[in-house]
């Protein structure tokens, strides 16, 4: 835990790199902040959710970026349109993967995805708010499901 | 190539602020929370995107740019977390999806 505020000021001094005591101040604060919110969702108690970056990640980032543009379009003609032609729905989607981390990254790229909407996650089965009946058949096609699932494997 | 990097920065600043703008707009005309947040959720999305690659684009390879490269990356990964939280939030307070423009799909069920 003391490892964890370190890490957290020296994160905050190489960012800012600057010594006035109202901005050091500043940082205290916000490290103190940090580590209270983090002992408050058992992050301690846990084993460590860190970023685990590689290659993969980066690569279905890029098409994450894809499907953003996309859909953004999609939810944008929408507005647009004068008769606001939505349909909302609500879906249960079974999560590919197991590790809970990656359900996380499902569940976010839901809803980064203008149009799609996580609601709740419980035991693998995420429950999504849909904009449009074409939004949630989409997502019933499960490519971003099959895409998060692939990450999980080493 | 001053200008040609100028230019695809405007071009993307200026996509970033109409896609933020019709956001908005979608947020006040959307019918209920949920829709309301699909609508938001291009402003929190797509809009970060191409605004700070714009300035990325002005502030060139300097550590100005890595810092933006992180504020964009906290703010893809901190944003749809903060819109689970109201959406379970609103459901979890009894809030039913499904305003009166859906009225029509509620009686399908």
């Amino acid at each position: 835990m003391i490892i964890f505020l370190l890490l957290l000021a020296a994160t905050w001094l190489l960012w800012s790199g600057l010594y006035k005591p109202l901005l050091l101040g500043l940082g205290v604060l916000s490290c103190v902040l940090t580590f209270l919110l983090a002992r408050r969702i058992d992050y301690f108690d846990n084993e460590l959710f860190a970023l685990r970056l590689s290659l993969r990640l980066l690569r279905y980032w890029l098409w994450l970026g894809g499907e953003i543009i996309r859909s953004s379009l999609d939810v944008i003609r929408i507005v647009l349109h004068p008769k606001l032609p939505i349909s909302p729905r609500v879906i249960d989607i079974k999560a590919g993967a197991e590790d809970p981390f990656y359900q996380v990254i499902l569940g976010n790229s839901i809803t980064l995805t203008p149009g799609t909407l996580t609601i709740d996650v419980h035991e693998g089965v995420i429950k999504v708010h849909a904009l449009t009946e074409d939004g949630a058949r989409s997502l019933e096609a499960g490519e971003m499901n099959r895409r998060v699932a692939a990450l999980q494997e080493t | 190539m001053d200008t040609l990097l100028d230019i695809l920065s405007w071009l993307l600043l200026t996509t970033g602020g109409i896609f933020v703008f019709a956001g908005g707009l979608g947020a006040l005309r959307m019918p209920d929370l949920y829709t309301r947040m699909h609508a938001a959720s291009v402003t929190d999305s797509i809009g970060p995107i191409l605004i700070i690659t714009g300035i990325m684009l002005q502030s060139g390879l300097a550590l100005a740019s890595v810092k933006l490269v992180a504020i964009l990356l906290f703010l893809l990964l901190a944003g749809p977390t903060a819109s689970n939280a109201l959406a379970s939030a609103a459901l979890l307070s009894g809030y039913k999806p499904g305003g009166p423009a859906s009225s029509t799909q509620d009686a399908e069920k």
